[in-house]
């Protein structure tokens, strides 16, 4: 097969090229939209995936992501985008079940890697026990792969982004740093062995974080991607509105992406982050570097989960073993201060 | 001096670091014309000891000074 730098072909990276926050709430103001008591989560909650009660037992959430090369490698392109579509279903506390591809390649891409995108999406798919029953591709001078995911969930057992409440204990499944690393990439700046890494944690599905949640009285639940740990914070401390306090010396930070965080080797996702989200967050004496990781564009990131907590010791025990990469980054409070989000 | 204008970030951010590194300046004027370089370049100026003075320039377009501190 021809040797291709799918990057190369990218303007900007994985979940780094979603549109900022703030511009999106803009663009989506005003628009007309049928009332119905059965959408229980619809767009205007800022939340993961929408949700639609069929019946009293059986609620549809329905999602859809894609983006340019986040890798170089059409396999691992297609299985990482396959990974991030399919999380916004395990954020919503559903089980994935049916997916459309959605495709877009240059004219003179090989066919070979486009087969290869594909078959990265399709593992991913049937790790996940769900099926591809379709798709749509167009041509395009950018490559884009992602799908639109439609999944199952317990209308009783739908965790939404905004039910946080004080007392509870706030879980992370994977380290951070990830939109760092793959823009640091971009110029041969990473290591192989922190890229692999970064790679391998783009790829490791939420399902087994979610199989385990959904055992637990979670009360929250959000997929950490485009808009940083501190974006997506936000959208759960304020829907929920109370306080997250996070310590950040609990959070892993993967450390090759703190050193270039330090030394400017930063993501445009980050700033448009760091302009929605930081009139939410006191800082507290947190360094600027682990800030800027702390807003950081994720790409298949994991799981903030806010636990119950009677039950947060017997959740963690059990995600551990499963979910190696699964911390304990900091607890809710009640709403009192200015901000909603407080760093330690 | 280093004319990153028409590039994006990381590519100006990696032609300061490299200016630096080869010749240790005193003093350095750099060209950018995108707010994220301006703000990337200065985190990796401060991480040298460096101060950085920025002045925008028509057309969105960012004259960067940067003088090692004392």
């Amino acid at each position: 097969m021809e040797d291709i730098k799918l990057t190369k072909l990218a303007n900007c990276a994985g979940c780094g090229a979603k549109v900022g926050a703030g511009v999106l709430a803009s663009l989506l103001e005003g628009l007309q939209v049928h009332n119905d008591p059965n959408l229980l989560v619809g767009f205007d909650k800022s939340d993961d995936a929408s949700v639609y009660k069929v019946s009293d037992d059986l609620a549809l959430v329905q999602t859809v992501d894609f983006f340019p090369p986040i890798a170089d490698d059409p396999f691992t392109f297609g299985a990482i985008a396959a990974t991030n579509a399919l999380s916004d279903v395990y954020a919503m506390g559903g089980e994935p079940k049916l997916a459309l591809n959605i495709m877009a390649v240059p004219k003179d891409m090989p066919k070979e890697a486009v087969h290869q995108i594909l078959k990265g999406g399709y593992s991913k798919v049937y790790e996940a026990g769900a099926l591809i029953t379709g798709g749509h591709s167009i041509l395009d001078d950018e490559p884009k792969y992602g799908l639109a995911v439609t999944g199952f969930v317990h209308p009783e057992k739908l965790i939404k982004n905004s039910g946080a409440k004080p007392g509870d204990v706030l879980f992370l499944t994977k380290p951070l740093g990830m939109g760092i690393i793959t823009t640091a990439a971009k110029v041969d700046m990473v290591s192989k062995e922190t890229y692999d890494y970064a790679l391998r944690l783009m790829m490791t599905l939420n399902k087994s974080a979610r199989d385990i949640m959904v055992k637990y009285d979670v009360h929250a639940c959000t997929d950490v991607t485009g808009f940083g740990l501190l974006g997506h914070a936000s959208e759960m401390a304020t829907g929920s509105d109370v306080e997250l306090h996070i310590d950040v010396d609990n959070i892993e930070l993967i450390s090759e992406a703190l050193e270039l965080a330090t030394i400017g080797m930063l993501p445009e996702g980050m700033y448009r982050n760091r302009e929605f989200a930081e009139k939410y967050v006191d800082v507290g004496d947190v360094i600027l570097a682990k800030q800027d990781m702390l807003y950081d564009p994720q790409t298949s990131g994991g799981l903030l989960i806010a636990v119950d907590s009677k039950d947060a010791d017997k959740f963690y025990e059990e995600l551990k073993p499963q979910v190696p990469f699964a911390q304990r980054i900091g607890g809710v409070k009640e709403k009192k201060g200015e901000c909603y989000i407080y760093l330690h | 001096m280093v004319d990153a204008r028409g590039l994006s970030c990381p590519v100006p951010v990696v032609m300061v670091q490299n200016a630096v590194k080869e010749s240790n300046p005193k003093e350095l004027e750099v060209l950018v014309d995108a707010k994220v370089c301006v703000e990337n370049i200065t985190r990796y100026a401060s991480s040298q000891g460096y101060e950085v003075d920025v002045k925008e320039v028509d057309g969105g377009e960012f004259s960067m000074t940067l003088k090692k501190k004392a």
